[in-house]
């Protein structure tokens, strides 16, 4: 595809868009797999938050 | 039965987690092809009778420019939820926008400073517009480092709020700067200051002032990038959320080993 006399700008300008949305992008996804990771070895172990445990107390009071 | 407002309904973490799970992959998708096919019909339409085809950065650059501002206005929005209605996904909300918020307005400026140089012969000048959108970049970071800076959550969360509330001040500059203000019920009259940046070409009492076969591809790409910060601004929310569950879970664990040591004590 020709872009003329100022492709260089035209290019650099899409390719800075790839660059920093594409890294944004990469990040969140990374960052939610390793969110989930650390959530499921705390739960494998056992750790409940103090919000399920009050309600599992709860419902063992009320039986 | 008592009717929710949308943003009651989603004030629980967990229903917000569902919604958000199953809304996502559609408009991450919808997003690509929007977008995908606002750069077929911008690099298909006729090239500018005066730019050429530089014209083409203008499908990235004004997306670019209207969603960084956006983004600030969204966690302006937010910090006012969460300061006034202390709404629990308020300041989720308003953390995660800055990073994506900051990430457009950079993008704003590059591609502003590329399509600059063969228009305009430089890539920067310290004008109203430019100078503008620099600042409201520095806002994005300082909202980011004061909150780095603060352990407290619900502290940084409220001190961040009161800074972005402040800071709004910027969005109506950045529209004035090149346009000015001309209110006369009011009597108010702000001049344009002197700038090298045109005034919008869209959003105009007068209408557009671009030609259709560039406005078209133009608004769709702005729907397309809306549409992809949406999906971002999702994704960050759950993976925060997921990371303050990750924090409370460890909480819990402290606890319950310093119980058990406290029995082992005792006995």
């Amino acid at each position: 595809m020709d872009f003329g006399p100022h492709a260089t700008f035209i290019i650099a300008a899409y390719a800075a868009v790839i660059i920093v949305l594409g890294g944004l992008i990469v990040w969140l996804i990374f960052d939610g797999f390793h969110q989930r990771r650390l959530l499921n070895e705390l739960e494998a172990r056992g750790v409940r938050r103090r919000s399920a445990q009050r309600v599992s107390r709860g419902r063992l009071d009320h039986e | 039965m008592q009717t929710q407002s949308f943003t009651q309904r989603f004030a629980n973490p967990t229903r917000f987690m569902a919604f958000s799970g199953a809304l996502m992959p559609w408009l991450a998708g919808l997003s690509v092809l929007v977008i995908a096919y606002a750069l077929y019909r911008g690099f298909t339409a006729p090239p500018d009778y005066q730019q050429g085809k530089t014209i083409y950065i203008m499908y990235i650059h004004v997306p670019a420019a209207w969603l960084g501002m956006m983004g600030y206005a969204l966690i302006a929005a937010s910090s006012f939820g969460l300061l006034v209605f202390r709404h629990p996904l308020a300041d989720v909300s308003a953390k995660t926008a800055a990073p994506i918020g900051a990430a457009f307005t950079l993008l704003a400026l590059i591609t502003g400073s590329l399509w600059g140089k063969p228009m305009w012969g430089t890539y920067w000048v310290w004008d109203a517009r430019l100078t503008s959108v620099l600042i409201l970049f520095f806002l994005y970071l300082g909202l980011i480092a004061l909150r780095s800076s603060i352990e407290d959550e619900p502290l940084a969360a409220k001190l961040t709020a009161v800074l972005a509330l402040v800071g709004v001040i910027i969005l109506p500059f950045i529209k004035i700067s090149v346009e000015g203000l001309d209110i006369p019920s009011l009597g108010i009259s702000i001049p344009a200051w002197n700038t090298l940046h045109q005034p919008s070409s869209v959003f105009r009492s007068d209408g557009p002032k671009i030609h259709i076969s560039q406005l078209v591809p133009l608004l769709i790409s702005a729907i397309g990038f809306t549409l992809l910060f949406f999906t971002m601004h999702l994704k960050a929310m759950r993976n925060e959320i997921l990371r303050r569950r990750v924090k409370s879970l460890r909480l819990a664990e402290v606890d319950r080993a310093r119980a058990s040591e406290t029995t082992v004590a005792a006995e």
